[in-house]
């Protein structure tokens, strides 16, 4: 057994649900929010030559993507240390 | 030097490099074949999947796409990226600490059933090779225009390439070769984007450039430009789509889940040495894949005006025939571009509409594959920049196609073979077959590109629609609902994967001609079909499971030990 109590492995999985829930919620909605379901409202509002609308479905969501992964990436690593659970 | 010759010499330099590679990367066990011996480090496997991930519809077609369909683009755009988003978070470092070598081995063990794990190597098997016929046609296509051989030639030659690297190599060969093919595509797709944004706006970066203004000094926006020009002609606003918004909604959805189930896709996250590496390389090939995808849509908008001033002229009036330019006469030998002037004025003129419909305007069909191609001679760049490109497509054809066959092989020998009736055999036997499945792999993947099975478009369609159906939903029930028994996921893994088939199959292939939106179910295509056959699949999956109890307690536990990093091992057939 990694964890040193039952108590700790369900808080473990609770905190990560948790940081998944809320990065997939930003993923939701700089793609389908602001690329598709809201994009003829962003469209009214100019980002240098972009539509804003158009913006984030042809670049900005892209770009959150990947900082979401690197977040992702180090709250993990951080969550592992925390609990002991990390490989080191 | 001519634009052939330097081809052939920039082409061959690649495929010397390719190989040299590969003798050097030789596998010596299934370890080293299936999963690179476990060993390669996050950036370098981040480059190799964006190698693997990038495929001939990306580097060749995707832009090409976007230019023709303005907004409506976003779905390949978003679809194929943002998959890596769940993947990265709700598959890939569980998996790795589950560290089995195939996605099949996942499902077999998961919901402890051979019949199980049977279902997930069909699916795989299917889904690799109605991916790996387009990547073969794609080189074709880049051989037959610019080496000027004909379409069969060309994909023999990349026949031969893929099957000595991959048989040699398996995944540690593949690894290695990947990362030189990364660098060789996105560099023969950057240096031509580049030079065209200096052209049309002076930003050096095509992501800005797109949204800059024009460097003719008229303080117009290039986009602004571009939708009037689309309105002039008859096309809907660039920046505007035509799909309806829950079409587009559908179907960058179904890309996005499809991505983050494609077998080839899941496996390069065996091949690092730990969970936090796995998670880490999941962010480089994000990075490393965003390169181009954030390039892409500036290679679209540049092309199309281009294209549409090159043909119609400055005034907009059409141009001479006899006079245009050589490009035109190029592709017109392939049969991408048809001129037919229907007004007999002499002149082309481009706009809505098909050439060959005497109602339209329209005098020149422009095949949307060729734009990327294209785009250095439109722009008059350099005959190097074209050789570039040219051994860039191949590149991307070749690396995905590599991957695709390394899990067919894989699924063959390691899945059927070792899992299913011959349990007893050593490893050297075992990669003896792998090594013969990838051999046998490559020719039939050969003749279907010589022989396509429709439009390579329509055919990766129906991949990402059934990795979006089947395997999606297994794994991630597999992993966040450890109660999740095997009957429950089999009926869902068939009855998704029916439905969604079903659907593809009776628009695509039964009835073409009802292929509308009047008759598409809620205003789905057979493109966006594969998220709401993930649906079915989950809520299959919900009431057989409500009908036959949990899973079994050792399961149970399983799933719970994945769920940590703690411990995770190097990647194992056993």
């Amino acid at each position: 057994m990694a964890f040193k109590n039952d108590d700790d492995k369900a808080a473990y999985w609770k905190e990560n649900l948790s940081l998944l829930a809320k990065l997939l919620v930003v993923w939701f909605v700089v793609s389908f929010g602001a690329g598709i379901l809201f994009v003829d409202a962003l469209n009214e509002i100019r980002f240098f030559g972009f539509k804003l609308g158009f913006w984030f479905a042809q670049q900005g969501s892209i770009y959150v993507f990947v900082v979401l992964i690197f977040v992702y990436m180090a709250k993990m690593n951080a969550l592992d240390k925390k609990y002991g659970v990390d490989e080191e | 030097m001519d634009v052939q010759l330097l081809t052939f010499i920039i082409v061959g330099a690649s495929f010397a490099l390719y190989i040299a590679i590969a003798i050097w990367a030789r596998a010596g066990s299934t370890t080293d074949f299936y999963v690179a011996g476990g060993g390669v480090p996050p950036v370098m496997n981040g480059m190799a999947t964006a190698a693997d991930w990038m495929s001939a519809a990306s580097f060749i077609s995707m832009a090409g796409l976007i230019s023709f369909m303005g907004y409506d683009g976003a779905v390949y755009l978003m679809g194929w990226t943002g998959g890596y988003v769940l993947l990265a978070l709700c598959l890939a470092p569980y998996l790795r600490k589950f560290g089995k070598f195939t996605v099949p081995d996942f499902i077999g063990d998961r919901y402890y059933s051979q019949t199980a794990r049977t279902v997930a190597v069909f699916c795989a098997i299917f889904v690799c090779f109605t991916y790996v016929a387009g990547q073969m046609r794609g080189v074709g296509v880049v051989f037959s225009r610019f080496l000027e051989v004909d379409i069969v030639t060309g994909v023999v030659i990349g026949m031969a390439i893929v099957f000595f690297y991959t048989v040699l190599g398996g995944m540690k060969g593949i690894t290695y070769t990947q990362v030189a093919q990364y660098c060789v595509l996105i560099f023969a797709y950057l240096v031509p984007c580049v030079f065209i944004s200096m052209m049309v706006t002076g930003h050096i970066l095509p992501q800005t450039a797109f949204g800059a203004t024009l460097a003719d000094g008229s303080g117009i926006y290039m986009l602004d430009k571009l939708d009037q020009l689309s309105v002039d002609l008859g096309f809907t606003e660039y920046t505007n789509g035509s799909k309806s918004t829950i079409d587009v909604f559908f179907i960058t959805f179904a890309l996005m889940v499809g991505t983050a189930g494609l077998p080839h896709v899941i496996v390069r996250f065996f091949t690092v040495p730990k969970v936090r590496d796995a998670r880490k390389s999941a962010g480089w090939a994000l990075l490393f894949i965003a390169i181009l995808y954030t390039t892409a849509p500036a290679l679209a908008s540049f092309g199309r005006v281009n294209m549409i001033e090159t043909i119609n002229g400055p005034d907009m009036a059409g141009t001479e025939i006899s006079e245009r330019p050589e490009w035109i006469r190029n592709w017109e030998k392939t049969g991408l571009i048809t001129i037919n002037d229907k007004n007999n004025d002499g002149k082309m003129y481009y706009s809505a509409g098909k050439a060959s419909d005497p109602a339209s305007a329209n005098e020149v069909d422009v095949d949307r594959d060729i734009m990327v191609l294209a785009n250095p001679e439109i722009a008059n760049l350099p005959a190097w920049v074209i050789a570039l490109v040219a051994a860039g497509g191949v590149a991307a054809a070749l690396s995905t196609s590599a991957g695709l066959l390394l899990v067919i092989s894989t699924s063959v020998s390691h899945d059927l073979l070792k899992r299913n009736f011959a349990p007893n055999i050593t490893d050297k036997a075992e990669l003896f077959y792998a090594r013969l499945a990838a051999g046998v792999a490559i020719v039939i993947a050969g003749y279907f590109g010589i022989n396509p099975p429709g439009f390579v478009a329509q055919v990766v369609a129906f991949a990402f629609g059934l990795a979006a159906s089947s395997f999606f939903p297994a794994i991630i029930m597999g992993i966040f609902s450890k109660r999740m028994n095997g009957k429950g996921a089999i009926s869902g893994m068939i009855a998704g994967i029916a439905f969604t088939a079903a659907y593809i199959i009776y628009f695509k292939f039964v009835n073409p001609a009802a292929n509308t939106p009047d008759n598409w179910w809620f205003g789905i295509s057979p493109e966006g079909i594969g998220t709401m056959g993930m649906m079915v699949n989950f809520v299959v999956a919900f009431v057989v499971f409500k009908m036959t109890g949990e899973a079994p307690q050792e399961i149970q536990d399983m799933v719970e030990s994945i769920r940590f990093p703690k411990g995770a091992g190097e990647a194992s057939g056993h």
